[in-house]
């Protein structure tokens, strides 16, 4: 005789384990629901009550400020968003430059503590200890101090060809916007999409046939004639703005000012350190036995870390490599410390001039998030494409 | 008692609490100085003459003495004071929390910090305008021959609006470099990075005297391209505190004014017959009553740090090492714009 299965609890009793999660779970976000609120309309009370306005609408208002360096004109008489924008551009302007180059740096030197030679092994190690242990703001000032000595005052500045250096920075020949330019745009990129298209297409041959083709000569001149179709068809315009050298200071021309290439040196060191130990971890997960293979194929070294071992690494190394990523974009706040007029830099000013704090730090915080969202969910992306597929 | 209401129920009543907390401080800022026995006053990080502290912590200044004298008048002793250093970036918002009692650090009295910050300006303590300084083998002579010139400034503060504006007016497409901390920005100008650095005249002659490697190799511009009336600033909301402050200013003014100093203090108030001086000393009517304080209260303020002309000559005078004339502040019937009204 089969014995008779308890009875069944009913869902809803405090007994089931669902039941309390579910109550739990649902406890939990009114609390934070309720902080979040409580932080918000105390917030708002307090400026109330104490006559400090708030608001967004100084954003439509002329900054009356101008700013030291920008990739477009900038003029004071324009609104406070637009120069949150000019601000915005700088910021991405010295991130985007200095996640490649530490990228690079990083890659290179994080290869390079896997070197046979001991000197390129003891001065990669040297090099990830120190820059990694300073702080970065530190590093800015120092560098800032250095090329703000080093430079040559304008009455002795370096000329060369139609580049100057002085202590108001790399001056060269900019070009000048105009209709002729657009064209020479539109031609890079198409040539952009024929060259990735080209690489496309050359991999699924591979994939398919096994006859291997150019993946890089042929898509960069792919790249170069299509700016170069574009450029003749937009008049072939010769015009740039050259630097001329005026009394106290190199006037025309674009310049890359000390300020940006101290923050974009500093910032560049500083997280090449920590790419560099990235790069090595992820290499060094790879099995030995992947190694011994390549050499028992008859790779080269340079092959072997090309094609063998860093594509494997790839999947240690993205996800703390998007950390670094995100760390630099963060660091290039500190730009206001040596005068870079980063979005910190003009959000400050903004907050200064109208003593809207709050809303300025809303802004500040809004962008920085959506811009580490993006690049995370970039590399999130391309973690996933180059993701090994387990068999 | 059950599971239920033994984890929730205290919890409850903690954020029933928190949430009927009421909206923290908007006046009483008298009994807040007095209960705490001490006056905390926000003041700069470092600015020769007008707030600076030596090596040993002290701090002096013509800013530090009108804290020491709204402390004197209040709490009866000027040392008891607690000196917040602020950079420019902060001093508004520690002063609107609640975090000083009053700000004395050479802020300029603008319209847009008196309306939309919940603050009041109380009294101008020192008429100064912006001013430039240059290397002195750069032979400039004037500001109008800035065109196209990188020129330093600091965040933060009235001077970029108004380095903006001149340019503007002139046609000089100036270019800013905005840094953070006026250390940084000093030194870029002495490295050479830019052609000038701006500032108040008076900031303009503590770094020229202070922070030069050799003054004479440096000269200020004679132009002044804004007014820069610096004086403290106190919370909205506490009217009360606003008149403290204010009436203890204009008490060191009239003190001046009227022959009072720091040595003759206590031998006036015994002999004066002079109905306005027993009134500012509190021998005669009793003011302080009409404040909230003692009728000693501007006895004590003058005994502490002088009348204003005394505490001008002290910090920034001809004297000093700024080493500024009175100029715009001296006293009214002196040619200079110092007037206060009437202690009655």
């Amino acid at each position: 005789m089969t014995p008779k299965s308890p009875p069944r609890k009913s869902s809803w009793s405090w007994r089931s384990r669902a039941f309390r999660g579910l109550v739990y779970q649902v406890v939990a976000l009114a609390l934070i629901g309720l902080a979040a609120w409580f932080l918000w309309s105390n917030t708002l009370t307090n400026m109330r009550v104490r006559g400090i306005q708030s608001g967004f609408d100084f954003l439509s208002q002329p900054a009356g400020f101008s700013i030291g360096e920008s990739l477009y004109p900038f003029d004071s008489g324009e609104s406070y968003l637009r120069a949150f924008g000019v601000g915005l551009t700088n910021t991405l302007r010295v991130a985007v430059a200095g996640i490649v180059l530490a990228t690079i740096l990083g890659t290179l030197i994080g290869i390079g503590r896997f070197s046979r030679n001991g000197l390129v092994r003891a001065l990669c190690s040297a090099y990830v200890e120190c820059f990694r242990n300073i702080p970065v703001l530190l590093q800015l000032l120092v560098w800032y101090l250095v090329l703000t000595e080093v430079f040559p005052t304008i009455q002795n500045a370096w000329k060369l060809g139609p580049f100057f250096l002085s202590k108001g920075g790399l001056n060269f020949p900019a070009p000048v916007w105009g209709p002729g330019e657009l064209w020479l745009g539109a031609g890079l990129a198409a040539g952009a999409a024929l060259a990735w298209g080209w690489r496309h297409r050359a991999r699924r041959q591979f994939d398919l046939t096994g006859r291997a083709r150019s993946m890089f000569w042929v898509p960069l001149a792919l790249l170069l004639a299509g700016a170069f179709g574009g450029w003749l068809a937009g008049g072939a315009s010769t015009v740039l703005d050259y630097p001329v050298k005026g009394e106290f200071a190199v006037e025309n021309g674009g310049a890359l000012t000390p300020e940006f290439l101290a923050l974009l040196l500093g910032l560049t060191m500083y997280t090449a350190g920590f790419i560099a130990e990235v790069v090595r971890s992820g290499i060094a997960s790879v099995p030995a036995g992947q190694a011994e293979a390549a050499s028992a194929l008859g790779l080269d070294r340079q092959l072997e870390i090309r094609l063998i071992l860093l594509p494997q690494a790839l999947r240690v190394i993205i996800p703390p490599l998007t950390n670094q990523y995100l760390n630099l974009t963060k660091n290039s706040s500190l730009a206001v410390a040596i005068g870079y007029p980063d979005i910190v830099s003009i959000a400050n000013t903004a907050m200064n001039q109208t003593g809207r704090a709050v809303e300025c730090i809303a802004i500040l915080m809004s962008v920085y998030l959506t811009l580490s969202l993006l690049t995370s969910g970039g590399m999130n992306w391309y973690n996933a494409r180059v993701a090994i597929k387990e068999r | 008692m059950s599971k239920l209401t033994k984890h929730w129920l205290p919890l409850a009543f903690a954020l029933g609490a928190l949430a009927a907390a009421p909206a923290a401080m908007a006046g009483k800022t008298l009994d807040g100085v007095k209960s705490r026995g001490q006056l905390v006053c926000g003041v700069h990080t470092g600015l020769a003459g007008f707030s600076a502290g030596d090596s040993a912590g002290k701090w002096s200044g013509l800013d530090v003495d009108m804290c020491r004298a709204v402390a004197a008048a209040v709490l009866g002793d000027a040392e008891k004071v607690k000196y917040v250093p602020l950079t420019a970036q902060q001093r508004f918002t520690a002063l609107q929390s609640g975090e000083i009692d009053l700000l004395s650090r050479n802020t300029t009295f603008t319209l847009t910090r008196d309306a939309s910050l919940g603050l009041n300006q109380t009294v101008v303590t020192y008429y100064d305008g912006q001013g430039f300084i240059v290397p002195k083998k750069s032979n400039i002579k004037s500001a109008k021959q800035f065109k196209n010139q990188t020129v330093c400034v600091q965040s933060g503060t009235t001077t970029e609006k108004n380095l903006t504006d001149y340019s503007k007016a002139n046609n000089l497409n100036i270019k800013t470099v905005v840094f953070e901390k006026e250390e940084a920005a000093t030194a870029a100008y002495f490295a050479g990075r830019c052609i000038s650095y701006t500032t108040d005249a008076s900031g303009l002659a503590s770094i020229r005297n202070k922070v030069a490697q050799n003054p004479a190799d440096h000269i200020i511009l004679p132009e002044l391209i804004s007014k820069e009336p610096l004086g403290p600033l106190v919370r909205r909301g506490d009217d009360e505190w606003f008149a403290i402050v204010k009436w203890t200013i204009y008490g060191l003014i009239e003190a001046e004014e009227y022959g009072i100093t720091q040595a003759n203090v206590d031998q006036l108030k015994t002999t004066s017959q002079d109905p306005v001086v027993k009134r500012i000393l509190g021998t005669g009517e009793d003011m302080g009553k009409l404040l909230g304080l003692d009728k000693e209260w501007m006895a004590r303020a003058l005994k502490s740090v002088g009348n204003y002309g005394e505490i001008f000559e002290r910090n920034v005078g001809p004297k000093s090492t700024l080493g500024l004339p009175r100029g715009l502040n001296n006293q009214w019937n002196k040619g200079g714009l110092m007037y206060a009204p009437p202690m009655r």
